[in-house]
């Protein structure tokens, strides 16, 4: 099975209707209409190109990294890839079992105590009985929680939240492994223990698809990287090659 | 230890496309369906916790809503027994019954508007069965039913009212009211998403149909015209329940009538969410 993780990408275009005139669609109009990406459909809805003609293959073993300006559509691309947007054209075929980091805080609330999160997000990720042992087990150990773990969350200190919520979201080792920049952001101190976790968990998976900023991360883990620019592709290739022009344009831009 | 996801029962190959036909869009959703009743454990949870949550801190915890319901019927009860010169013993159990039936009725509509809307953080960040919400809220509602019927126990109790072997009959519209609930849910909570209008609109029908429906009054009361209460929805899935509970065998025209309605809603829901699953995620 290893060798048919795959992730294809066909001609995918997500359009964003604008039907509620609430300050997030607001924004979008705004940044949408200064990026010239705001269009009419065919039945005149105002909508905005959120992707546009997204055509790449990822197979097994790659580590694909998205760069790109605030709004070029990195995390949408994500939100496409983990089946949360389908396409409004085109078409997406992930071959392996997924797992989509977009959201740290998935599913939990602050009223229920760290155990009762622990098996509400395990209860999201399909687990039952044996699973769920499992899942509470290894989450509790990593987390350092000792005693807290039959108190409320909202009585956490930050720093206990963040861990409980990374040991939970790196619990599960999926083939297909999509990835929000969040989920690299920690104090310095947790990071280094988060770190080799996370590390095994992108080495046990086949493809990583990780959004981010930071240019350190990408060096670090990605082989090949996509530039996104207003929802389009504007480089996909080799990590260094693509690095370098990204890199190259974005201090263009800003000297 | 950490755990594979393969444990985790998700299907391996995910495959979405654009102009789906009709065919395709019935296997996408009837998986949702199913994938969904394969979560029922989380479904459950969800449910059970938002309960729990809603009463964190409070005594009494849901047997607030028994104390309020039964308040209600209470003063309710003495109040239309009066004004309508009938005897306590004949209308409080009428009462009682419709008053809970009813208030499941109401509340599982107006929450249906929110099913989506009130889970778009999950929605926006993890792919998952558009159905668990529908199952949620009917979840919620049927534990918030199991408290409220203690008031209809103690008032039956009180009044020596016992439906005997008829009071099975209850038991077939049972199913037919969790299949309509879903239903709804999916429908509601797919329009409401989409049009932000609809749910203060489906409000107020609600509001109105309460009055137009025999919960508080009894059918008997319209005289002739009672012949007109079948066309009413409510009063047809109402009475196949209240009927035999009461001890009187639902007319077969009144069944008849809820399957029918039953069934356009059933099929206008699965017709809706064939087209707008997909789209419930841009809509929230």
């Amino acid at each position: 099975m290893t060798t048919d993780v795959s992730i294809d990408a066909h001609d995918v275009s997500v359009l964003f209707p604008l039907y509620h005139g609430n300050s997030r669609s607001l924004k979008k109009l705004l940044v949408a209409a200064a990026s010239g990406r705001l269009t009419e459909d065919k039945s005149h809805r105002v909508v905005v190109r959120a992707l546009s003609d997204i055509n790449f293959s990822v197979r097994s073993g790659e580590r694909l990294g998205l760069v790109g300006a605030n709004g070029a559509g990195k995390t949408t691309l994500l939100r496409v890839l983990a089946g949360i947007y389908e396409p409004v054209t085109g078409r997406v075929r992930l071959h392996g079992t997924l797992n989509a980091l977009l959201d740290p805080s998935l599913g939990m609330n602050g009223e229920l105590t760290g155990r009762e999160n622990i098996m509400l997000r395990g209860l999201y990720a399909g687990l039952s009985g044996p699973g769920l042992t499992r899942l509470e087990d290894d989450v509790i150990e990593f987390a350092e929680l000792s005693d807290f773990i039959d108190l409320p969350m909202r009585i956490y200190s930050a720093g206990m939240s963040v861990r409980l919520g990374f040991a939970l979201a790196t619990a599960i080792r999926p083939r297909i492994l999509l990835m929000d920049e969040w989920f690299l952001a920690g104090d310095p101190a947790f990071m280094e223990k988060a770190s080799q976790r996370l590390e095994e968990m992108v080495r046990a998976a086949d493809i990583l698809v990780l959004s981010t900023h930071s240019d350190v991360i990408i060096r670090e883990w990605c082989t090949r990287v996509m530039w996104l620019e207003k929802g389009r592709i504007r480089a996909d290739g080799p990590m260094a090659r693509v690095m370098d022009e990204y890199i190259g344009a974005s201090t263009e831009v800003a000297g | 230890m950490t755990i594979p996801a393969s444990d985790t029962g998700e299907p391996a190959i995910l495959e979405f496309f654009a102009g789906m036909s009709l065919a395709v869009r019935h296997r996408f959703a009837v998986n949702d369906v199913a994938s969904g009743l394969r979560l029922w454990r989380l479904a459950w949870s969800l449910g059970w916790l938002d309960i729990r949550l809603r009463y964190r801190g409070s005594m009494l915890g849901p047997f607030w809503l028994t104390i309020s319901t039964g308040v209600m019927v209470g003063a309710l009860g003495f109040l239309y027994s009066a004004l309508w010169h009938m005897t306590l013993a004949d209308y409080l159990p009428y009462l009682a019954l419709s008053q809970v039936l009813w208030g499941f009725l109401a509340t599982l509509v107006s929450e249906a508007c929110t099913s989506f809307t009130e889970s778009e953080p999950v929605i926006r960040s993890v792919r998952i069965p558009f159905f668990l919400f529908a199952m949620r809220i009917l979840v919620r509602n049927v534990l918030v039913l199991g408290h409220n019927i203690c008031v209809i126990v103690v008032v039956f109790v009180a009044f020596h009212v016992w439906p005997g072997g008829t009071g099975l009959l209850a038991l077939p519209a049972l199913p037919l009211w969790m299949l309509d609930a879903l239903a709804l849910c999916l429908l509601l909570g797919g329009v409401c998403a989409r049009f932000r209008d609809i749910m203060p609109i489906v409000n107020s029908v609600m509001q109105i149909a309460f009055f137009l429906s025999p919960v508080i009054w009894k059918p008997e009361q319209l005289g002739v015209h009672a012949v007109w209460l079948p066309f009413n929805p409510f009063y047809d899935m109402l009475e196949i329940v209240r009927a035999p509970l009461l001890g009187q065998t639902p007319s077969l025209l009144v069944w008849i009538a809820a399957l029918v309605y039953s069934g356009l809603l059933c099929a206008f829901a699965w017709m809706f969410f064939l087209r707008a699953r997909g789209r419930i995620a841009f809509w929230i």
